[in-house]
């Protein structure tokens, strides 16, 4: 229940901001904020894994890219010429196929855009279940190389194939009606509607981590952090926990994917690239690892300003900074950073250090 | 396939395999005195390639590659003195974010210092069309450069480790820490130098195969990825094994490109990265009872 009281005054917020931006003349800036949100729902997911679970991954962008790219290649990919296939005639008989003419008058049958958003989170789901047996075993470098292989693997495979746009990317997806009236998708007219949205989908994402978190799952996430070996010999099933966790953020980053992709109306291979996944981390050190709120907090202000391009042409130079600032004067995060603090930590390098301590 | 292709892939193989035991072997030198994977060392290839090609407008080649080479060691000296050196008992994942930041940094330095351009050295000699034939199959000298230049550099490395007193000194201190200082030895120095070592060699090769490889700013990623394939191939810490296995992967490489398209290439050698991940963690070469030993 406190969980779910702590939203209350930042759903107030996501509101004022909302009629804020109405009232000023300045709804643009909702277009940006939505983009963010979905991009926190993302990280607030990966922090599960990074903070509590403790595992690192370099490869979300590659979850991200599976959801927005199945996605869209779904409802985007003309299947008439496969219309005699067994597999799409039955699709078609349950109902799962849109059909309708483009623009130049040729019909069109196309996967509906709920079908297609269930088979991008269960093939996401799906592929963290089956990578992430072997890859949670490992630790340290070997993860990081592990999920990173994977990330490029996926940025690789969406460049290389004509089905999903090689470096074009897919553009033109319709949009994704949610209930009725209720559409993700790009149109000038939603704006504040799908501002809403995205806020609607983080919000929820956040209450149902928290519970997570204070449940006897997330209590078994952080003696497993602390140390793997005690929560074994307490009867934690570790490798069952990591794993969980590891499909639960798969399926949040897909989520992310399929969502952004239908607020854009396109998807291309810069979101499956290592930057994004590197970006990714980086922002949930910035918020200090195990902590929720700083990871959400970090995701809507950092994506915000890089998507305004306040960075310029140094984007990524930007994250990379912020990467060694964090873990070199605040490993736990900007927001655990006292002043206090950070003088000792200056002062620290500035002493020489006795002999013992080398 | 003709023995004369078969050649032809198998130099191509045997170019890039030494290259890839060339980043491995900087991997290695690292790990062993820090037990740090250093993320940037893809970088240092790049930057011996890039320096090479700026300086030659200024100086004849030679000179070019040693300076280039000689900044490149200064610049992993000052990377390893700002951002290593003084941190107590840093956690293993706090180190991967750190370098994998450095590596950031110097790629986006490279992208706004160089351009996007790719940009190559001249061949050493002749050019693009000399060419030796070998056994019926045509090989650019310059293909002899490279593979002529790591096996010196691993040759040296193996007499430094052994013959000379620091190199005697940095192998105590990858055997055992706390002993080495016991011994005298000021350990901190030794991870410096193994920077310095392992930004050397990295440049070298990155200046050798800049006339058939091409140099690029973001060449470093790639680089890092297979070496790093290569270093747990061999077995993290063995440098006799990451030769081995460069050679293997790069042979791999050189004749998957007859069976699949270029572009899954390095989906290839990644793929082969996981597998080994998964199946024999401490490697092809490595033996699992002193991989547990390790502390990751």
């Amino acid at each position: 229940m406190r969980n779910t009281l702590v939203l209350l005054p930042l759903l107030a917020l996501v509101i004022i901001v909302q009629l804020l931006a109405s009232w000023t003349d300045s709804v643009f800036y909702l277009t940006q904020l939505t983009m963010s949100a979905y991009y926190s729902f993302l990280i607030i997911g990966l922090c599960v894994v990074m903070g509590y679970a403790g595992q690192i991954s370099l490869g979300h962008a590659g979850f991200f890219a599976i959801g927005g790219y199945l996605s869209a290649a779904l409802t985007t990919r003309n299947l008439v010429p496969f219309q005699d296939n067994v597999l799409v005639k039955l699709l078609d008989s349950v109902g799962l196929l849109l059909a309708s003419k483009d623009v130049y008058g040729e019909s069109l049958l196309v996967v509906t855009p709920w079908a297609a958003c269930c088979a991008a989170i269960l093939t996401a789901a799906l592929i963290a279940f089956v990578i992430g047996i072997p890859v949670l075993k490992l630790k340290g470098h070997y993860l990081a190389m592990a999920t990173l292989g994977f990330g490029i693997i996926i940025f690789r495979l969406v460049l290389a194939s004509a089905y999903f746009g090689e470096a074009d990317g897919i553009s033109d997806v319709p949009g994704f009606t949610l209930l009725p009236g209720l559409t993700v998708s790009g149109n000038f007219q939603g704006r504040v509607q799908n501002y809403y949205i995205a806020w609607g989908v983080l919000l929820i994402g956040m209450v149902l981590l928290r519970h997570l978190i204070d449940s006897r799952v997330g209590r078994a996430l952080r003696a497993i952090h602390s140390s793997p070996e005690a929560a074994d010999s307490m009867g934690v099933d570790t490798a069952r926990f990591k794993l969980y966790t590891f499909v639960l953020s798969a399926i949040f980053a897909a989520l992310a994917g399929i969502l952004l992709t239908h607020y854009n109306g396109g998807i291309g291979p810069s979101e499956a690239s290592v930057m994004k996944s590197v970006r990714y981390v980086a922002i949930v050190a910035v918020g200090g690892m195990a902590n929720l709120w700083g990871a959400m907090i970090m995701g809507i202000v950092l994506n915000f300003l890089s998507l305004r391009g306040m960075f310029g042409s140094y984007d990524d130079a930007v994250f990379g900074l912020i990467l060694i600032l964090i873990m070199l004067f605040a490993p736990n995060g900007i927001l655990g950073l006292h002043l206090g603090q950070l003088r000792q930590r200056f002062a620290l390098i500035g002493r020489k250090r006795p002999a013992e301590e080398a | 396939m003709t023995l004369e292709l078969f050649i032809q892939y198998l130099v191509a193989g045997i170019t890039y395999g030494s290259i890839y035991a060339i980043v491995a072997i900087g991997f290695n030198i690292i790990y062993n005195t820090t037990g740090i994977i250093n993320f940037a060392q893809g970088e240092f290839v790049m930057l011996g390639g890039m320096l090479s090609i700026t300086l030659l407008q200024f100086m004849p080649i030679t000179v070019a590659i040693a300076l280039a080479v000689g900044l490149t060691m200064c610049i992993g000296a000052v990377i390893e003195i700002v951002f290593i050196r003084w941190l107590k008992n840093p956690s293993v994942l706090r180190m991967i974010i750190i370098t994998i930041g450095i590596s950031i940094l110097i790629r986006e330095a490279a992208l706004h210092v160089w351009g996007d351009n790719v940009r190559a050295l001249p061949y050493f000699i002749g050019n693009e069309i000399t060419s030796i034939p070998v056994l019926g199959a045509r090989v650019s000298p310059q293909v002899l450069w490279v593979i002529g230049t790591c096996s010196l550099m691993v040759l040296f490395l193996s007499l430094f480790f052994k013959m000379t007193s620091i190199g005697r000194e940095m192998r105590a201190c990858a055997a055992n820490r706390t002993a080495a200082i016991l011994c005298g030895i000021d350990t901190r120095n030794m991870v410096t130098l193994s920077f310095i070592l392992s930004a050397g060699i990295g440049a070298l090769a990155g200046a050798v195969m800049s006339p058939i490889t091409y140099t690029q700013y973001d060449i470093g990623t790639g680089l890092a990825i297979k070496g790093f394939t290569v270093a747990i191939l061999g077995g993290l810490g063995n440098s006799p094994g990451a030769v081995a296995a460069g050679l293997l992967l790069g042979v791999i490489e050189a004749f998957s490109v007859s069976m699949v398209p270029l572009a899954f290439q390095d989906a290839i050698a990644i793929a082969i990265l996981l597998v080994i991940l998964f199946v024999r963690p401490h490697g092809l070469f490595g033996s699992s009872a002193a991989a547990g030993l390790k502390e990751f």
